[in-house]
């Protein structure tokens, strides 16, 4: 018997405005994971991430089709509160973006205060714990108060993913969290990853096929909006079905 | 087979001689704006050098403007500069963001550019255009209510009071609100005209500024579960306080030293400012309304003398300002 997946994506179709980006998505991540969406720019990867917490809401013209299930709910079901699915959902973004105006402290907790926790105790240890889970407490443990601004760009993208952790989000979309850093914090956070999937499940996009092939356990590889294939990233990168998904791998294109 | 690369023909010469020709241009031009910036501070110091001289510091605190008696303070004209400005200030900011976050943020395309434009329309309006229907709209409505005030038995006793107050050359909270006159000029007039004129400025910086602010800002506070105004409250006007601070002190300076439509509609009076809704002015008002008339050397000067302190108000003012603005501008965004 196998486990109720934590998603589950089922005939997804993604449109900006007559364009179709995403095309008949069906994909399932399993708990505690951690799941690569690979392909060449414009597959739909990234479009695809943002259905899932109902980011395309905010972009006119864009229209999600299907059902995509959070834990057996369906996130665009009737009555479902787009924000209150988003508290759910964490996300780290392609660049570091944390608050500018805001300390190292207000950036982690900025969440919780959105769920109106005040309580300064409380938020102090879910400060501590979601450093410690971004692997970013050592270094600014004595400089919360700072604004965030101060710190080095791979440092900014793991205070986003503690803000993100802070949370407790069931599922923690990452789109190329490391394409505008520095091999070395790429290297942190890819470390970091497998730390995280104890915590939560992680669906990343990435442009870097050795990054997907290192840190994730399943991949999934798109190509102009279609899911061509889904699998364990082992078999994926050396034993594709699709000749498609070969020719990805070993670098014929994209 | 690759061709040997060639060397471009040399125009090292004759580029250099016209880099430098062009150089020397644009430091002169350059030069052009300090130099009239010093020789009008020049020219405003040595004129207003009598006054000084005569009454030193007590040119600013003193509260008395005589020509008759030939005595001359700048105390209530500065006031006047102040509270008209500031007061327009207060007012004016609220409207003016709220309509730039409509603009940006709520309307929709259609409605938001004709909404913008319009405002931004406000700002081509002539200075003259705004003291006719200042006086002529706004007036009359003022005048109407402080008539009614005057006839309301009820308030004989107050008025009373305020003006025996008044008679002393002082005032209090209260009667600082009760009407002085029934003209409808005045003060508030000049507030009122002052929030309108000033407003299109706060509005269109803080409109651009909005616009600007990152999307990826917008979409972390989304992304945490934040509602439209909270990401607004939260990610969008923090990012965008140090730009719209830039706005407000366009739009104060822009109030500091309007002159026409506020000379038109104050009242020209130089007394103590006993009632928002009486008589008073501005230094820019003084100098529109007086300089024409100003034949003796100490009142001319004088008068020069009050433009100093309006340009260096200015300065200070953009001073300030700036330190503010670079306070709290974000810094370092990857």
């Amino acid at each position: 018997m196998t486990a109720v997946p934590i998603l589950t994506a089922h005939d997804v179709n993604i449109f900006y405005g007559s364009k179709q980006a995403v095309k008949n998505v069906h994909l399932e991540v399993q708990r505690g994971s951690v799941n690569a969406l690979i392909g060449p720019s414009g597959c739909g990867k990234t479009t695809f991430l943002r259905a899932i917490n109902r980011m395309h809401d905010l972009t006119p013209g864009a229209r999600v089709t299907g059902k995509i299930l959070l834990d057996g709910e369906d996130v665009y079901g009737p009555g479902v509160d787009p924000v209150n699915m988003r508290r759910r959902v964490g996300m780290v973004f392609q660049k570091p973006n944390p608050f500018p105006t805001m300390s190292v402290f207000d950036n982690v907790v900025s969440g919780l205060k959105l769920a109106g926790i005040r309580d300064n105790k409380r938020l102090m240890e879910v400060a501590e714990r979601s450093l410690r889970g971004a692997a970013l407490w050592e270094e600014v443990k004595d400089r919360l108060k700072t604004p965030a601004t101060g710190l080095s760009g791979g440092q900014q993208q793991r205070l986003c993913i503690a803000r993100a952790l802070a949370v407790e989000p069931e599922i923690l979309l990452m789109d190329e969290p490391t394409s505008a850093l520095d091999p070395a914090s790429t290297a942190k956070i890819e470390d970091l990853m497998s730390e995280l999937k104890k915590v939560t499940t992680i669906i990343i996009v990435t442009h870097n096929m050795h990054q997907a092939a290192r840190v994730s356990g399943t991949t999934s590889f798109f190509l102009n909006g279609d899911l061509v294939e889904h699998g364990v990233t082992d078999q994926i990168f050396t034993s594709p079905r699709d000749e498609r998904t070969e020719a990805y791998v070993t670098g014929r294109f994209g | 087979m690759i061709e040997p690369a060639r060397r471009p023909p040399s125009r090292g010469a004759l580029s250099s001689q016209g880099d430098r020709v062009f150089q020397i241009l644009i430091l002169a031009l350059a030069s052009i704006i300090v130099l009239i910036f010093l020789l009008s501070l020049y020219q405003l110091g040595r004129e207003s050098l009598p006054a000084l001289q005569r009454f030193g510091f007590r040119f600013f605190t003193e509260r008395t403007w005589n020509p008759v008696a030939g005595t001359y303070g700048a105390a209530t004209m500065i006031m006047g500069t102040l509270l008209t400005s500031l007061v327009a200030l207060l007012i004016s900011v609220p409207l003016a963001v709220a309509s730039a976050l409509f603009v940006a943020e709520y309307a929709p395309k259609w409605l938001a550019n004709p909404v913008g434009y319009l405002i931004e329309l406000l700002a081509a309006v002539p200075s003259v255009v705004y003291g006719l229907w200042a006086l002529f709209v706004i007036a009359p409505i003022l005048g109407k209510w402080q008539t009614a005030f005057f006839l309301n038995p009820d308030n004989v006793g107050t008025i009373t009071r305020c003006n025996e107050l008044w008679a002393s050359q002082q005032t209090n909270l209260q009667c600082f609100f009760v009407p002085s006159g029934a003209g409808g000029r005045g003060l508030a007039l000049a507030i009122i005209i002052l929030t309108v004129m000033i407003l299109p400025y706060t509005a269109s910086v803080a409109r651009d500024v909005i616009r600007l602010v990152p999307a990826d800002q917008r979409e972390a506070m989304y992304a945490l579960g934040a509602t439209k105004w909270e990401v607004i409250s939260r990610a969008i006007l923090p990012y965008a306080r140090a730009g719209i601070l830039g706005g407000v002190i366009l739009a104060l300076g822009r109030a500091l030293g309007e002159t026409l439509a506020v000379a038109m509609v104050i009242g020209d009076s130089q007394e103590i400012l006993k009632s928002l809704w009486g008589n008073a002015s501005t230094m820019a008002s003084v100098i529109a309304n007086q300089f024409g008339d100003a034949q003796e050397t100490i009142h001319r000067s004088s008068v020069v003398a009050l433009g100093l302190s309006l340009f260096f108000l200015s300065v200070i003012v953009n001073y300030v300002a700036r330190l503010i603005i670079a306070r709290l501008t974000p810094k370092g965004i990857q």
